[in-house]
């Protein structure tokens, strides 16, 4: 239960629900809720192989994963801010419109319903090794996973300092703490909102790309709740970026362990319900209240 | 409520529903079929005989039940996304109580079955109502979180200890004859309807209607239903009239999740007769869409499940006969609640600025 390779596992299993929690991180900190996650990852999966099938490079397909989620963020976004409709509505409806837009068009571009042909994924950050024991060194390091792996982790970092070190994660917090205060202050509150969320599309966009790029193909349904799980996770992690990374990585492990599971007479159901049951225990206190900004879910 | 307000809550979602038609048009052209074919597929496919009209019904009924679960929780100003666990935890509880009632007259165990669907339902509701009235965390998360709960516990059940015997398919064994609910052919064709017998539209219909009827009633009638409304609508003004904010908020939960339950009685023991893994697509979460085009009410949820059978139906043929696939109606139905809510809001804005238009016309006109 404790081999590398189920360390290996664990982190990229944790590299989407990362992308998307701090994705939801953004917007929820913004006073957006955001359950589109599940149909943001959806939709940067299929976008990502589209591009890399059609043009044989996953990282134009990575970015085509990000552009995606930050257009269908921004369906969210004219919805839940410009209109001020619910926005736990406008997010159910995306998960819907994900879900079927993709399998449509799955049909429609590879005449089939279940998955697309499978693609090239990213080639892994390599040093020439002609430059010697150094570059092998490094090597050692920064290519063993994925980059889209080192990129997560560098995003926590970003996110982190973005949110607490920069006025512009200042006045995101106020106007999700408060946004009559910021207001007055002279913070548009509405761009804030916008940036909270299509900052979020674009993360969790990548993330979904990640999760089809490695698995070398688009798979019908293939977000399979992890939009959710991101959202317990940034819940668990108490919408901060670091909290939500840890949170990752723990409900990654209890997914690569789950599957290590299978099949050893072990009910893999009880692991697979983790972080369901660990965030209801958060948000009723007993380990440590888990409080959301305070105008998170109203419109303004 | 004013003749515009009526018609404003008329109006949004036909304006919705007509908008998603031609948003679906315009994808159908897109991908070079004819939209007034594609349509006409669809409707025909789901008026074109006696045998589509039944499928269409029986498609909605489910719809019903989870639209009245996410309507009555609304009125209560709680927002029930955890349809999807509630049906399946109440659709296992009915398996499981209906395979041990062998023996046991139907007279007894078809009532007793639609008390263990709503049952299981309602309780599985009232955890997210009870952690909001006692510790005020929001329902919906947790409702999210129950739903993959109630997933994992009902497949872990159904695979690891009440799978049939000898089968591969994840699913227990047919419940008691006498807790099944007959099918509605053979009443209807001897009314002269002529329903094929294969037809699965079932006798849960009727317990749907009574259930629309009932979700009226104590939401109009009843002290309860009154009070529910004064919490959704203020809850501390419902607090400072004396009425329990906290019992009232676990009590609309549990009905609501009952509503939610009662899927059973349609796909447990009016159609499959057994449980299986996994067997909502999305039952759950497309009460969501018909709470919302039927304003919530009751009658307006009847309705929209009403259309969503429409649809649902049609697009089989949709499939077999167009190079359409059948997902189109998926994003027609997603489409739709974007626009019924972005509808809603937009009238309700014009509706306050008229209001307040007339008002100053008054206060003028007065001084």
């Amino acid at each position: 239960m404790f081999e590398l390779t189920v360390f290996d596992a664990a982190l990229r299993m944790a590299t989407p629900l990362i992308f998307a929690a701090l994705g939801g991180m953004f917007s929820e900190r913004s006073g957006v809720v955001n359950i589109a996650l599940e149909g943001i990852l959806l939709t940067g999966a299929f976008a990502s192989i589209l591009v890399t099938y059609q043009t044989g490079d996953p990282w134009l397909g990575a970015f085509a994963g990000l552009l995606a989620g930050v257009l269908v963020s921004a369906i969210h976004a004219v919805v839940s801010i410009t209109f001020k409709a619910n926005q736990i509505v406008s997010g159910v409806a995306i998960n819907l419109l994900a879900m079927g837009a993709t399998q449509f068009l799955t049909w429609i571009i590879w005449g089939s319903s279940a998955n697309s042909p499978p693609v090239e994924g990213m080639s892994y950050w390599a040093l020439p090794e002609s430059w010697g024991a150094v570059a092998r060194a490094v090597n050692v390091v920064i290519g063993h996973y994925p980059p889209l792996v080192y990129i997560a982790f560098a995003s926590v970092v970003i996110a982190h300092v973005t949110l607490w070190r920069t006025a512009f994660g200042l006045r995101l917090r106020a106007v999700g703490e408060h946004p009559e205060a910021a207001d007055t202050l002279g913070i548009n509150v509405h761009r804030l909102r916008y940036a909270g969320v299509l900052l979020s599309g674009a993360l969790a966009g990548l993330g979904g790309a990640f999760l089809a790029l490695n698995t070398h193909q688009f798979v019908k349904n293939m977000s399979a709740g992890r939009g959710f799980i991101a959202l317990a996770a940034m819940i668990f992690g108490k919408w901060n970026p670091v909290g939500a990374l840890f949170a990752c990585l723990l409900f990654g492990y209890a997914e690569a362990v789950q599957m290590g599971l299978q099949g050893r007479g072990i009910p893999s159901q009880f692991v697979q319900m983790i972080p369901y049951v660990l965030t209801m225990v958060a948000l009723v206190g007993v380990i440590g209240r888990a409080r959301p900004p305070a105008a998170s879910g109203k419109p303004y | 409520m004013s003749r515009f307000a009526k018609a404003v809550s008329v109006l949004s979602p036909v304006i919705a529903v007509a908008a998603a038609l031609l948003v679906g048009g315009l994808v159908v052209m897109a991908i070079g079929e004819s939209p007034l074919r594609v349509y006409s597929i669809l409707f025909r496919g789901a008026f074109g005989s006696v045998d589509s009209l039944g499928y269409v019904v029986f498609n909605a009924c489910p719809l019903i039940f989870t639209g009245l679960a996410v309507a009555f929780a609304f009125r209560a100003g709680l927002f029930n996304i955890g349809g999807e666990g509630q049906l399946y935890v109440g659709s296992f509880v009915c398996a499981w109580v209906g395979l041990k009632l062998g023996g046991v007259p139907a007279a007894l165990a078809v009532p007793l079955l639609v008390l263990a669907s709503a049952a299981g339902g309602a309780a599985w509701a009232a955890i997210p109502g009870f952690l909001k009235a006692r510790f005020g965390v929001h329902e919906v998360i947790n409702t999210i979180m129950l739903n993959f709960i109630a997933i994992g516990l009902t497949s872990y059940f159904v695979i690891n200890v009440f799978k049939e015997p000898g089968q591969m398919t994840p699913q227990t064994a047919e419940i008691a004859a006498s807790g099944q609910l007959p099918r509605l052919a053979g009443a209807l064709q001897s009314v002269g309807i002529p329903l094929p017998a294969a037809n699965p539209l079932n006798a849960s219909i009727l317990i749907a209607l009574g259930a629309v009827w009932a979700a009226w009633f104590i939401l109009n009638r009843t002290t309860l239903g009154y009070e529910i409304r004064a919490v959704g609508l203020n809850p501390s003004a419902a607090e400072y009239a004396g009425i329990n904010v906290r019992r009232m908020l676990v009590v609309a939960m549990m009905i609501s999740g009952a509503f939610a339950g009662l899927v059973a009685t349609n796909e447990i023991m009016g159609f499959r007769y057994r449980y299986l893994d996994n067997f909502s697509a999305q039952i759950g979460f497309m009460g969501i869409a018909v709470a919302l085009l039927g304003k919530n009410t009751p009658l307006g949820v009847l309705f929209a499940a009403l259309l969503f059978g429409v649809l649902n139906t049609g697009a089989l043929e949709v499939d077999v006969f167009t190079d359409v696939p059948r997902e189109l109606i998926l994003v027609l139905q997603a489409v739709t609640i974007i626009l019924v809510v972005v509808a809603n809001e937009v009238l309700t804005k014009k509706l306050r600025e008229r209001e307040a238009g007339a008002a100053s016309q008054a206060t003028e006109e007065s001084a």
